[in-house]
């Protein structure tokens, strides 16, 4: 013990590092910002540097080679110890890094942290924000699999509807004029350096602002921010009802960060590490990219939005949302910072968040892709060829052979593209029937070329059984004729 | 070895200000020369490297009229370590004779691989719905035009088609 007092003393007469950083850990914060509503910030920076750490120990191991990546995955997943655990960490340590930022994010915009003097720490957070974002997609990037190459292939889609420099920005973006070795090393780059680099300035940034201005009190209904008295309140409120950050309001920020690093460890443990999916052939096309949880809600987007307002859409929209978010605290940067008072912020972000989620729920069972293998792979069910016509069983055999069923189901099998086909001679009668296959519309192809007229015959005749014993079958709409008197 | 109070009394502050100069001007130069490798590395695929070029498919003969079937090609702009990412596939549609259709599988909504099916005749994209006829035109779902097809020609028996970068709306094959 006396040895390492007098180690100690040495250490700190040369450096001065304790009598430097005591008192930043011990200044004076308001006692109430010592809540479990404030450790969200302090656990996404654990997070990070959770990300830095398994990232360093993965790219000791991972080739940022096109023809060597998807091995050097495999052999951390299966050949080198604990290699597929560190993957595991980083992955599910990603996923709670943005959920986790976001859950931040919501509560420093309903506390009305993000108000004077605090606009600079909010626009620091943004740029956070963003390139966290951007540090999800280049890694998901970086697993080099089917995935990943048709991910990036969606990725050129959207930048290459850029007016003038799309061309131009899909070249820079995958580093040539197709995605192979370039792409990967270009993103492997991003992804390792310059991302993490900007990361680490703007943590810096963020965190110096927040010790220059103090942690945001808790908000009080009706006690309004005014840019001449703020400060000097706050001071006051610090001065009067003050508690050390460190260790009274610290406890609350290392047990939340402990938890979630714990959560983050649990998760690797029992899910395990994520992909990589299929090998990166870009031949093999029988794959169905799915983005990874983040990007689920603007895959979703894509999917609804009408044709013809996409491009606008698609162009207009994400800057808009991030100039939106850059321009809140310019907007409002005073007046009232409870979100007890504040009703239009509380539901903007009510209305975000169910937009979001909704989004992305639909984008994990995506019911408007094909099933492609639903016409092969889903037998028609027993009960609708039970009693059948010769004719009406030819039919059957149409529908299942010329792959209606990928986007339409039958008993609740196949696609969800177009409206299931149980009950549909409920709706349209056979007449109907025969111009919708042939003609299509309304997001359905036009089978007119491909189906000879014995196909059609069959079809139609099959169709018009498809429903129960007690339900009438339609009937055309006819001119209703005035009564007979 | 030469402190500043060597010097004769006027001359400190013109040598100072020069030195401010010399040394800003050092690091301009130095900051210029290597910027030029550092821009260029970022932005140099800008300058649209590689190219269009014509690539062999192979000979005609593999191609039954009538049929579509799926074809694949290196990349002519590559690197050593691109593994198999520099192979490209692409749907050949021989319709009678030398006369040939050749479609990018890409989907022209956001680039997913459409597959074909022979029976209803029909590109269909996995990720979005989107749907083609046989001769690539846009049948139905979000796709705002039909399937890229690239220019091809048959040479003493071989088919040809000029490619080379990934189709997008912004620059077709």
């Amino acid at each position: 013990m006396r040895l390492f007092q007098s180690v100690n003393k040495w250490i700190e007469e040369r450096t001065g590092l304790e009598a430097a950083v005591a008192p930043v850990l011990g200044h004076q914060v308001p006692r109430s910002t010592a809540s479990w509503w404030y450790v969200f910030g302090s656990a996404t920076l654990a997070l990070f540097v959770l990300q830095v750490a398994t990232g360093i120990c993965l790219a000791l191991v991972y080739v940022p080679s096109a023809d060597k990546a998807y091995e050097s995955l495999l052999y951390l997943n299966y050949v080198a110890p604990l290699g597929w655990f560190l993957r595991a960490v980083h992955f599910w340590g990603s996923n709670a890094m943005v959920a986790v930022m976001t859950l931040h994010m919501i509560q420093v915009f309903l506390f009305g942290a993000h108000k004077y003097p605090r606009e600079m720490t909010w626009v620091a957070g943004v740029f956070l924000f963003l390139c966290t974002l951007g540090m999800a997609f280049t890694g998901q990037i970086l697993r080099w699999d089917q995935d990943a190459y048709w991910g990036l292939g969606i990725a050129a889609s959207i930048a290459a509807r850029a007016p003038v420099i799309g061309e131009t920005v899909v070249h820079v973006l995958l580093g040539g004029p197709i995605i192979a070795g370039r792409t990967l090393t270009r993103f492997f780059a991003v992804h390792v350096f310059l991302v993490p680099g900007i990361l680490i300035a703007l943590v810096g940034l963020h965190l110096w602002l927040v010790l220059r201005l103090g942690i945001n009190e808790w908000p009080m209904p009706g006690r309004l921010v005014d840019r001449q008295t703020y400060r000097q309140r706050y001071e006051e409120e610090v001065h009067q009802d003050g508690v050390p950050f460190f260790p009274t309001a610290a406890r609350k920020d290392m047990v939340a960060a402990g938890v979630v690093m714990l959560v983050v460890v649990l998760c690797a443990g029992v899910f395990g590490p994520y992909g990589p999916q299929g090998v990166p052939d870009p031949t093999l096309i029988d794959t169905a990219p799915k983005p990874d949880f983040y990007f689920l809600a603007l895959f979703a987007l894509f999917a609804l939005l009408p044709p013809w307002t996409e491009t606008t859409l698609l162009l207009i929209g994400p800057p808009l949302a991030i100039a939106v978010l850059f321009l809140v605290p310019f907007v409002a940067g005073t007046g009232e910072k409870s979100w007890k008072r504040r009703p239009v912020a509380v539901l903007s972000v009510l209305l975000i968040v169910l937009i979001v989620t909704t989004l992305a729920w639909l984008g994990v069972i995506v019911p408007w892709s094909p099933r492609m293998q639903a016409w092969s792979a889903a037998p028609t069910p027993v009960q609708y060829v039970r009693g059948r016509t010769p004719l009406q069983l030819q039919g059957a055999l149409v529908l299942q052979n010329k792959q209606c069923r990928n986007c339409h189901s039958i008993d609740g099998e196949g696609g969800k593209r177009g409206p299931a086909l149980d009950g549909v001679a409920t709706r349209m009668t056979s007449d109907q029937l025969v111009r919708q296959v042939l003609q299509g519309g309304g997001n359905m192809p036009a089978y007119g070329k491909n189906l000879s007229p014995a196909e059609v015959n069959a079809l139609v005749a099959f169709m018009e059984t498809l429903r129960s014993a007690d339900e009438r079958p339609a009937r055309a709409a006819v001119t209703p004729r005035p009564p007979v008197r | 070895m030469c402190p500043d109070h060597d010097a004769p009394p006027a001359s400190p502050a013109s040598r100072r200000g020069f030195l401010f100069k010399l040394g800003v001007g050092l690091n301009v130069l130095g900051a210029a020369l290597v910027g030029i490798p550092v821009i260029g590395y970022i932005f140099a695929p800008a300058r649209r490297l590689g190219g269009q070029s014509w690539i062999k498919l192979g000979s005609v003969d593999a191609y039954p009229a009538g049929q579509t079937r799926l074809a694949s090609y290196e990349n002519p702009y590559r690197v050593e370590w691109d593994g198999a990412s520099s192979k490209v596939a692409c749907w050949v549609r021989r319709i009678e004779g030398n006369q040939f259709q050749v479609f990018a599988v890409n989907c022209a909504h956001l680039g997913c691989p459409v597959r074909w099916f022979p029976q209803s005749k029909l590109f269909m994209c996995p990720c979005h719905g989107g749907v083609y006829y046989e001769d690539g035109s846009r049948a139905s779902g979000p796709p705002p035009r039909g399937l890229y097809e690239y220019e091809y020609e048959v040479r003493n028996g071989q088919l040809w088609v000029r490619g080379g970068q990934l189709p997008t709306l912004a620059g077709p094959v």
